[in-house]
């Protein structure tokens, strides 16, 4: 736990000289640090359905943003639209700018494969290559991409220790993915997204199919990776959020498209919020 | 933790498992109205087997109102219910037992082991049934089917692939043309590749029976492969798209490995499909009574064919040949049944 207390100290530090949040419209400079990913006026559609509007969010490097709100306020519909997923429903539209390193990955110039090896995701079933082995499944991403790498055994090795798996599977890498644990899989797919070496890491409630004991050891391994890459994660469990992310997004839809109703550090959403639906919320009033 | 030692105080049942005694006690009534029925058959003038099974059938009804005369209408319409219902199963089962029944019964006398290895070059229909045999008809069926998977594994397979997995503009129509050529009439197809394929290069040959065996191939293989493919969860192609893959690169190293027991289980029902298929071979691939590697050129046994030529010649031993050589046939279409149902029930756990 001493890890966990030392990244809030960290997040309470950067609140000082944090400004103050406003709602949606404004972009909001929420720190010094530099940015991995910015969004700009996003707005999602399916068919004729609005369920996003004029999103503006900042997400600094190397840090752990957390997207939270109840059901329904389209905070996995934005996290998908950070790395282009969003476009492999059929009735899905957007608008809006999703910035990384200051580059549209929306503009027609850019490729939405390669952004991906750039934007990784973890999904919130776990969801390992059922024909592959274990190291097959970390090396996975490089073989799709084709990538020409050398030493993948070191890369296997790695990555599992990354994710947090190496010490329980590796005496038996070539067994499937699918012989694992649930817990074990979540972190099997986490090692997996990290071969690519993405500098972000989406997650998608990667929690939410786990046990407690599992839910610690990745929350532990989110830690780990804040260190060196930018993390996204959507999570509907309020005590995570405050335990993971340094930062908080809190989304809410009133039966119309959802909104962002306020962003800031993690410590300040959760003592002192500026708006009372936030308030009410993370005290778990409704949600 | 005090129940360690209580272990044998306790014995194991299965209240749901009928006590044997009264099991054979409810086959006692059933047993005695096939008795009687079998008594009526042997005394009066009822016909064979088909009249027995009409007496039990009647016979067990009856018993079955006997029984539940002094319950309510519910028990009783259920009892009377269930009997007619497994009489339907069994009629619908008959005529599968009966052809497999007589198959054996007619087939078996012309079965010796040369039977596989031989062929009929020096040998005439009407020799004893210790001459000759059906190897070389075997060897021309391998011959053509293997050819014809080997042109419809591949369509079937990248037909499947684009109704999944790219979902392109014509999807629909692709659907509807591989739906109405599985409606083709076999003879059909032989004529088609008699006028495109046998008329052009001015022969029969194993390649042209391959050809017009694919036509009728393709369809079943291209759907079974669609369904298996549909059974590849989301989650899989979402996965690898999120790992920077490309379409086609997703398809070829996570979809189709996924499913590689399907897409055989998929190849094996094609076969199954057109193994026994005989008219398209009459205007293709004809036939002949030697063995012959050669596809490419001239006629080729084949089992449907050497069954038909010795049906035809009507001799007493020609037709024992003819009936060995459907024996094989059906027990080789059974055999690949097996191995496909083994399959394809490995994908869906």
């Amino acid at each position: 736990m001493s890890r966990i207390e030392t990244e809030l100290k960290t997040s309470k530090e950067n609140g000082t000289t944090m400004n103050e949040m406003t709602t949606s419209g404004a972009s909001t400079a929420v720190t010094e640090r530099p940015l991995g990913l910015e969004t700009r006026g996003v707005h999602a559609w399916f068919g004729s359905h609005h369920v996003l509007s004029d999103i503006n969010l900042q997400f600094p490097e190397r840090s752990v943003t957390g997207l939270i709100g109840p059901s329904g306020c389209g905070k996995s519909t934005f996290l998908r639209m950070l790395n282009r997923m969003h476009e492999f429903i059929p009735s899905a539209a957007m608008a809006g700018e999703v910035l990384m390193n200051g580059n549209d990955i929306y503009a027609p110039e850019i490729d939405a494969a390669a952004m991906r090896l750039k934007i990784g995701m973890v999904f919130q079933k776990p969801n390992p290559f059922p024909a592959m082995t274990i190291r097959e499944n970390v090396l996975s991403g490089i073989k799709l991409a084709n990538l020409k790498v050398s030493n993948h055994d070191d890369i296997v090795e790695k990555c599992l220790s990354r994710a947090g798996l190496w010490k329980e599977v590796k005496d038996r890498l070539d067994a499937s993915g699918g012989s694992l644990s649930g817990g074990q899989q979540q972190r099997l797919c986490i090692a997996r997204s990290l071969a690519v070496e993405p500098t972000i890491l989406l997650m998608d409630e990667p929690c939410s199919a786990l046990d407690p004991g599992s839910t610690l050891r990745i929350e532990e391994t989110i830690h780990e990776l804040a260190e060196k890459i930018t993390v996204v994660i959507v999570t509907h469990n309020m005590q995570q959020a405050s335990r993971v992310s340094n930062y908080c997004a809190f989304f809410l839809s009133d039966g119309g498209p959802g909104v962002l109703v306020e962003a800031d550090a993690t410590r300040k959403m959760f003592t002192n919020p500026t708006d009372t639906r936030t308030a009410d919320y993370v005290q778990g009033k409704f949600g | 933790m005090s129940n360690i030692g209580n272990e044998t105080l306790v014995a194991p049942i299965q209240p749901w498992v009928k006590p044997r005694a009264k099991t054979l006690k409810n086959l006692f009534g059933p047993a005695l109205v096939a008795l009687v029925s079998f008594v009526i058959v042997l005394l009066t003038g009822f016909a064979g087997p088909d009249g027995w099974a009409l007496l039990f059938f009647v016979g067990l009804l009856g018993l079955a109102i006997a029984r539940t005369r002094n319950q309510d209408r519910v028990k009783r319409n259920n009892s009377l219910i269930s009997i007619v219902i497994a009489g339907g199963a069994t009629l619908a089962f008959a005529p599968w037992l009966s052809i497999f029944y007589s198959l054996v019964i007619k087939g078996f006398h012309g079965i010796y082991l040369g039977y596989f290895f031989r062929d009929m070059r020096i040998t005439t229909p009407d020799d004893e049934l210790n001459m000759g045999g059906v190897g070389h008809a075997i060897i021309g069926s391998a011959i053509m089917v293997l050819i014809a998977t080997a042109i419809t594994l591949p369509l079937g397979i990248l037909s499947g692939v684009y109704l999944t997995e790219v979902r392109g503009r014509l999807t629909r129509m692709i659907r509807f043309v591989i739906q109405s050529m599985s409606g083709v009439p076999s003879i059909v197809a032989g004529l088609f590749i008699f006028t495109t394929f046998v008329d052009v290069t001015k022969q029969f040959s194993g390649l042209a029976g391959s050809l017009a065996l694919s036509i009728l191939m393709l369809p079943t293989v291209a759907r079974t492969a669609e369904e298996v493919l549909k059974l590849v969860p989301e989650d899989l192609r979402a996965a690898s798209y999120a790992l920077g893959a490309r379409q086609w690169r997703s398809s070829l190293m996570v979809v189709l490995p996924t499913v590689r027991s399907g897409l055989t289980t998929a190849a094996i029902l094609g076969v199954a499909r057109v193994i026994g298929e005989t008219a398209p071979l009459i205007l293709t691939a004809q036939s002949i009574s030697s063995f012959k590697f050669n596809p490419f050129s001239g006629q080729i046994a084949s089992i449907p064919m050497y069954i038909f030529a010795l049906f035809q010649i009507g001799t007493e031993y020609s037709m024992a040949r003819a009936w060995s050589g459907a024996l094989v046939l059906m027990v080789i279409v059974f055999l690949l049944f097996v191995v496909a149902r083994r399959l394809g029930n490995r994908v869906k756990r």
